[in-house]
């Protein structure tokens, strides 16, 4: 008769948490799902400093998380709403397609494959990123060109691998591998001087480089082998949805550019420049065009910054990992941020 | 003159052999090779766990007022005891943390004095434990009823994610383990060979692919909209995984009972479930206790698996925050703690499992 009841009730908790399992609309459009369900749901990474991490009390932050966030303020003036899934790099493409989450801000890197066959649209680059080599500064090394013979520490499994064999072929040079399983791995293994040269993408060797004992004492070479555009990504068939994100993208962007940030938005929103009062809505129907209320660019900026803001603070100047801007500058520095005008 | 009838006191045994001394010579150096073997170990003692504890305990900073304490060479304790709240708690709302808590407290109020001989209503509270207990943990870790907050199992999370999978798993494991193994050994070709197809499926795949396909490839055959919780798609899996196991280990309890047990059952007038119930069973589960007991082991630490499909447990907590860019190389201390915790637990497991075979003993083992 016992084990009958705990039968029963396991029986019953196993219910219960089915009766969880939500079914929302097919019909309805992601922007109606979410505005319904009052929530954002977005996929990021289970931590990458940075990008997105979580800090001592459970919160997330970083760039990739900021973005989501700018998405939930342009919709529902409040940052907060939205609820953070984290995903390892297998599992991403699946939950977008299977409508688990609603956007994938996952430090994904956007490539002809994954955007024709997989069921994904791209929505832009919130960052460059590409790989690179960190080395001691003991080691008297300016150029990658100088690295033949080293020992490379290298994640397995990853492309960076494979862009790593392609790069030292080509230069014609030998290295030897040093395999590792993950990330804290290689660091310690080039700490304990197991390798010369430790490669992965450009941000992630930052952050790395920080935990040394003596961070200064390696440095980044300034060879970049691969193109690492990051990016979110949407599911195909919502051409709405897809808007919304890319104008989050290009809102944040053109707001940079035109020099609107959370402190003056108040004031730039009767500035006497047009573009500018196109994009907080001052004047014309820009939000309207993508089912967005007409001040989702003033939402955007006042709750979350604009790009440099963003920037900064997860991965620029105001944060630990402290990496310059270079290709990630707007295109009037020299950069590559570029976005189109909003009108 | 009188004979000398007083017994003459014991002398005192030579004096190498008492005392520390003594001591030292009959277990340490007996022989030439004991002393060789002793002086060895005496240097792996004192070259690798001096190092260690002056690692985890000398040079250790548990206090402080943020990373920059950790400046000695010693163990950062101090990022375990900032970042404990997510590493038990997940992304559970601070405010709402109380409501763990209860669960918490409920879980050590019903299982702790099942170690402690003699405790009073003892046999009470473990019937709570399995009973009311799963039902009041649900609902106050839930809520979304008895306006309780609810709480998606999405923000759940840390040690208390891990003890939910590793409850549910144990829970559900053993009745359904048992329900096959019985079905393993029945005279229905078809329930006899469900079972047997149920068992060998399950156990012939690891359960990181069962995890996997759950999480990964079980969205894509759903109708599209319609989606499983994630915690529920992995706790399923563990259950039909670690049931599958269970299953085998009860089979082999109830393959041990003697012939005639079954026959003076049938000879009683027992039907099938009164005589599974209440001869063969209590007689073959008692035997095979160590078994069911390394199975729980195993599926509790199995549960750190759920970390390849995105859930959060203890070892996905720790993985996510040691490597925050604001604490210097904090890994060693994270695993080590992860190792603790864990250690705890199973070791609790094993310790209820003696104690319950030596109080079960009625004398069929030799001694």
């Amino acid at each position: 008769m016992k084990r009958l009841v705990s039968l029963l009730t396991s029986l019953g908790v196993v219910a219960a948490l089915a009766a969880s399992a939500t079914v929302a609309a097919a019909d309805n459009s992601t922007l109606a799902t979410v505005k319904e369900r009052g929530q954002l749901i977005c996929g990021v990474n289970s931590g990458l400093p940075g990008f997105s991490a979580t800090d001592a009390d459970g919160n997330w932050a970083g760039l990739d998380v900021d973005f989501c966030r700018a998405v939930a303020a342009a919709i529902f003036d409040d940052p907060q709403k939205v609820r953070f899934v984290p995903l390892t790099a297998k599992e991403r493409f699946t939950a977008l397609q299977s409508g688990e989450i609603d956007v994938l801000s996952r430090n994904t890197t956007w490539t002809l494959t994954r955007d024709a066959s997989l069921g994904v649209n791209f929505a832009g680059t919130t960052y460059y990123d590409g790989q690179g080599f960190l080395v001691k500064k003991s080691l008297g090394v300016d150029s990658a060109r100088q690295l033949s013979g080293a020992t490379v520490c290298v994640l397995a499994g990853t492309t960076t691998e494979l862009n790593l064999a392609d790069y030292f072929r080509k230069n014609g040079m030998e290295y030897n591998p040093l395999v590792l399983e993950n990330s804290d791995q290689t660091i310690s293994a080039f700490n304990a001087g197991r390798c010369d040269v430790l490669t992965s993408d450009q941000s992630q060797l930052n952050a790395l480089r920080i935990k040394l004992p003596e961070p200064s004492a390696a440095k980044v070479l300034p060879e970049v082998i691969s193109k690492e555009p990051l990016g979110p990504a949407v599911r195909q068939g919502d051409d709405q949805w897809y808007d919304i994100i890319k104008w989050t993208l290009f809102t944040l962007i053109n707001a940079e550019e035109l020099g609107v940030n959370s402190n003056n938005v108040a004031d730039m929103q009767d500035a006497d420049n047009p573009t500018i009062r196109r994009m907080l809505g001052s004047s014309g129907d820009m939000g309207e065009k993508l089912g967005l209320p007409a001040d989702f660019g003033t939402r955007i900026i006042k709750h979350v910054g604009n790009y440099a803001e963003i920037y900064r603070r997860n991965v620029g100047a105001d944060s630990p990992l402290e990496l310059e801007r270079g290709v990630n500058a707007l295109w009037t520095d020299g950069g590559l941020m570029y976005a189109p005008p909003i009108r | 003159m009188s004979a000398a009838s007083e017994h003459h006191p014991d002398l005192p045994p030579p004096r190498r052999q008492l005392g520390v001394l003594g001591w030292l010579r009959r277990n340490l150096f007996s022989t030439w090779y004991n002393s060789l073997l002793t002086l060895l170990a005496g240097y792996l003692l004192v070259r690798y766990a001096i190092p260690v504890i002056n690692w985890a305990l000398v040079e250790a900073r548990f206090a402080g007022a943020d990373a920059s304490a950790c400046d000695t060479e010693g163990a950062c304790w101090l990022f375990v005891r900032e970042r404990l709240g997510f590493f038990i708690y997940g992304f559970y709302p601070e405010a709402l943390r109380w409501r763990v808590n209860i669960v918490f407290v409920l879980l050590a109020a019903a299982f702790a004095p099942q170690l402690i001989e003699r405790f009073p209503g003892r046999r009470w509270l473990g019937l709570f434990g399995l009973t009311a207990f799963p039902v009041i943990a649900l609902v106050l870790i839930r809520g979304g009823v008895l306006g309780l907050e609810a709480v998606p199992t999405a923000d759940w999370g840390g040690l208390m994610l891990t003890l939910v999978l590793a409850y549910g798993g144990i829970f559900a494991a053993l009745p359904v383990g048992t329900v096959l193994a019985l079905g393993r050994r029945s005279d229905m070709p078809v329930i006899r060979g469900l079972s047997v197809v149920f068992i060998e499926v399950w156990r012939a795949v690891p359960l990181i692919t069962v995890l996997f396909m759950a999480s990964v490839m079980l969205p894509l055959f759903l109708p599209e909209g319609v989606n499983f919780d994630k915690l529920l798609r992995a706790l399923i899996g563990i259950i039909m995984f670690q049931s599958a196991y269970m299953a085998e280990v009860v089979r082999g309890g109830l393959q041990a009972i003697p012939r005639g047990q079954y026959e003076a059952a049938d000879a009683l007038g027992l039907g099938y479930w009164r005589k599974m119930g209440l001869v063969i069973l209590p007689q073959a589960l008692k035997l095979v206790i160590p078994g069911i007991v390394n199975t729980f082991i195993s599926l509790f630490k199995d549960t750190s698996l759920v970390l390849i499909i995105g859930l959060f447990d203890l070892l996905g907590t720790v993985q996510a925050t040691i490597i925050d860019p604001a604490w210097s190389d904090v890994a060693t201390e994270g695993y080590v703690f992860v190792a603790a915790v864990f250690w705890v637990f199973c070791f609790g497991l094993s310790r209820y499992s003696q104690d319950l075979e030596r109080k079960l003993d009625t004398g069929h083992r030799e001694r």
